[in-house]
């Protein structure tokens, strides 16, 4: 359960103030799946910031699962991100030295989990996004397709509650775009949180609650 | 994350940055190559000095004549000359103190050497029987000069000498003509080579008393005196002192040295010239880890998004800080490593090229040249490592 409560996020760039959230309050549900559409610098990426408490609000509340979580350290963040939340963006970023399986095994070493254990989960991940032969390659030697698979794999392989994906289809073709938004939508069905932030109508149509966004304001949330 | 992780995933980074991490660790096991073979040199110097001065003799006390000082009031002190002569009467007068176990006065002088028609100018020694243990030397043949008979015309000779006047071996027994007078000869030295500039292979020894008169001199250019242990030395020399003092009309008018004072200087001036260049050499392990810490701020600038990554799925700060700590960890490690590898071999090279040096690197030359790229390693990781920390994970991200 995400609730944020009057959330204000201001840049300074340069003597010029930009307020990327203004005032925004919000409740999703565990489960949803909900899409966050608008213009460039609408505001909707440094909503997700927020949510994946990647980026801290000016002022306002935001509460994941009943804790207020803007009051955390750093580290406790940093525990509520590899334990609660998965990201997926739209450059994959993978680290370009190691290969996919060690890509997805990242968080569970993140997590201290120990190798033997590990093994077995990034096989289970490995299967289930079809991944199984191209374990061994590095990121260099995928398809945009296999990278953004083994970046959800990555995403999930500590079953976040929710999984934040900031144009997961924007670097791939339409096709390939469809088949990662389906896999995207099996993992809401099996009851993750699902929160896409995309500015392709199709995309956002897909979501089953559409919140629109302009000039750091929330202007349209439909179910 | 665990430590294992933590290493092998930075183990991992240095490892895929190939060239990069050689050339780090190749200037990082330069610095310790440096430090390990300059001190090896160093070292190697001062225990040759020490191991040349030990050859003298033990325990030994120098006596000359003439005080080392600053001259004037009397017109001969200008020229070299000394007041009063040092004599065998003076040697023998110290031979009776109770912190002497030995003595050999000494005359030294060049003449020429002549037998069978050969003929060669030889530096001459005059001394008595206990030149042979006091100065550690050995005889290859024969015997050295017998005691109380310094008026027979023995002679001993230097390995090389009797080799070159006595071909066929057959050398004791043997008559030769030093100078104007005949002698007979007692002993050959054993090949002992150079010490301290000195060829004992090329010496001849005689009397002392048929020294004086071949040189025409009644005073002694050294007295040397063993005294009877190392604790004995300072008393014999003040012993020593006092005696020729009394002898010679209160005037205190010769000089005393030891050898253990020498050989202190020698050793204190090599291991602080030993230390002189290790200090040099750190200067450049300094250089390696300032190279370390600006290749390290390149690695966080080029791998900004990465960690911007680490943090999106969940690395706390401290996890992020180790990664480039024992990044930089093992490019110090494998440096140290080489570099002492590399030291090593280079002091057994130097070893080799020249066997008289005793070029062993100390011990805590190397202890201290791998720590010491381990240290400027580490140190050198500590800025490029909290930058990397504090990074904002939206703005890494994005590669900014």
């Amino acid at each position: 359960m995400i609730r944020l409560s009057a959330i204000t996020r201001v840049f300074h760039m340069g003597d010029q103030e930009v307020r990327a959230l203004s005032n925004i309050s919000l409740e999703i549900g565990s489960g949803e799946y909900v899409s966050i559409m608008g213009p460039s610098g609408s505001g909707k990426s440094t909503l997700l910031n927020v949510v994946g408490l990647l980026d801290r609000p000016d002022s306002g509340r935001y509460e994941l699962d009943g804790t207020d979580v803007t009051v955390l350290s750093e580290t406790e963040q940093a525990r509520v991100r590899r334990e609660k939340i998965g990201f997926v963006f739209q450059s994959f970023h993978l680290v370009p030295r190691l290969t996919a399986a060690e890509n997805i095994e990242l968080p569970l070493m993140l997590e201290g989990i120990p190798p033997a254990h590990r093994k077995s989960q990034v096989d289970a991940a490995l299967d289930a996004f079809d991944l199984r032969d191209r374990a061994h390659h590095r990121p260099s030697e995928l398809s945009g397709g296999q990278r953004q698979r083994v970046a959800i794999a990555r995403a999930t392989i500590l079953k976040p509650t929710a999984l934040l994906a900031d144009e997961p289809t924007g670097n791939l073709d339409h096709r390939i775009g469809g088949e990662v938004m389906a896999l995207l939508e099996g993992l809401h069905h099996a009851g993750t949180t699902l929160i896409v932030v995309t500015h392709d109508r199709e995309l956002g149509a897909r979501a089953h609650r559409h919140i629109a966004m302009r000039d750091g304001e929330i202007v349209g949330d439909q179910r | 994350m665990n430590l294992r992780d933590t290493l092998a995933l930075s183990f991992e980074t240095v490892v895929s940055y190939r060239t990069r991490s050689l050339l780090i660790v190749l200037a990082m096991a330069l610095g310790v190559a440096a430090v390990v073979v300059l001190t090896a040199l160093g070292d190697g110097a001062r225990r040759y000095v020490v191991g040349q001065f030990s050859s003298l003799g033990t325990n030994l006390v120098i006596v000359f004549p003439g005080r080392a000082e600053t001259a004037g009031g009397f017109p001969g002190a200008a020229l070299g000359q000394t007041p009063r002569d040092l004599t065998l009467e003076d040697a023998r007068f110290v031979g009776h103190l109770p912190q002497v176990r030995r003595l050999a006065p000494l005359n030294v002088g060049v003449a020429e050497l002549t037998s069978g028609g050969r003929l060669r100018e030889v530096t001459v020694l005059g001394s008595t029987a206990e030149l042979l243990p006091i100065r550690h030397m050995k005889l290859a043949q024969g015997s050295f000069l017998a005691h109380g008979s310094e008026r027979s015309a023995q002679i001993v000779l230097g390995s090389q000498l009797a080799r070159e006047f006595f071909p066929d071996g057959n050398v004791v027994g043997q008559r030769i003509r030093l100078g104007d007078s005949r002698f007979m000869v007692s002993g050959v030295l054993a090949s002992q080579g150079e010490s301290m500039g000195f060829n004992t292979d090329e010496i001849v020894i005689i009397p002392i008393d048929y020294a004086q008169e071949m040189f025409n001199t009644s005073s002694l250019f050294r007295i040397l005196i063993e005294a009877r242990s190392r604790n004995t030395i300072e008393p014999a020399k003040a012993a020593i002192r006092h005696a020729l003092k009394l002898r010679h009309d209160g005037e205190d008018d010769v000089t005393v040295i030891t050898q253990d004072a020498v050989l202190a200087t020698f050793d204190r001036i090599l291991r602080a010239l030993t230390l002189g260049v290790a200090g040099i050499a750190a200067i450049s392990l300094a250089v390696a880890g300032i190279l370390v810490m600006n290749v390290m701020l390149v690695a966080v600038a080029q791998r900004t998004s990465e960690i911007g990554l680490l943090k999106a799925i969940g690395a706390p700060a401290a996890d992020i800080r180790r990664l480039f700590f024992a990044e930089a960890l093992w490019l110090s490690l494998a440096g140290g490593a080489i570099g002492f590898a590399l030291g090593h071999a280079g002091a057994l090279m130097i070893r080799l090229a020249y066997p008289v040096l005793p070029a062993w690197p100390p011990a805590w030359a190397s202890v201290a040249g791998v720590a010491t790229a381990l240290i400027t390693g580490i140190l050198a990781s500590l800025l490029p490592a909290a930058r990397a920390a504090r990074l904002d994970p939206v703005l890494a991200l994005s590669g900014k």
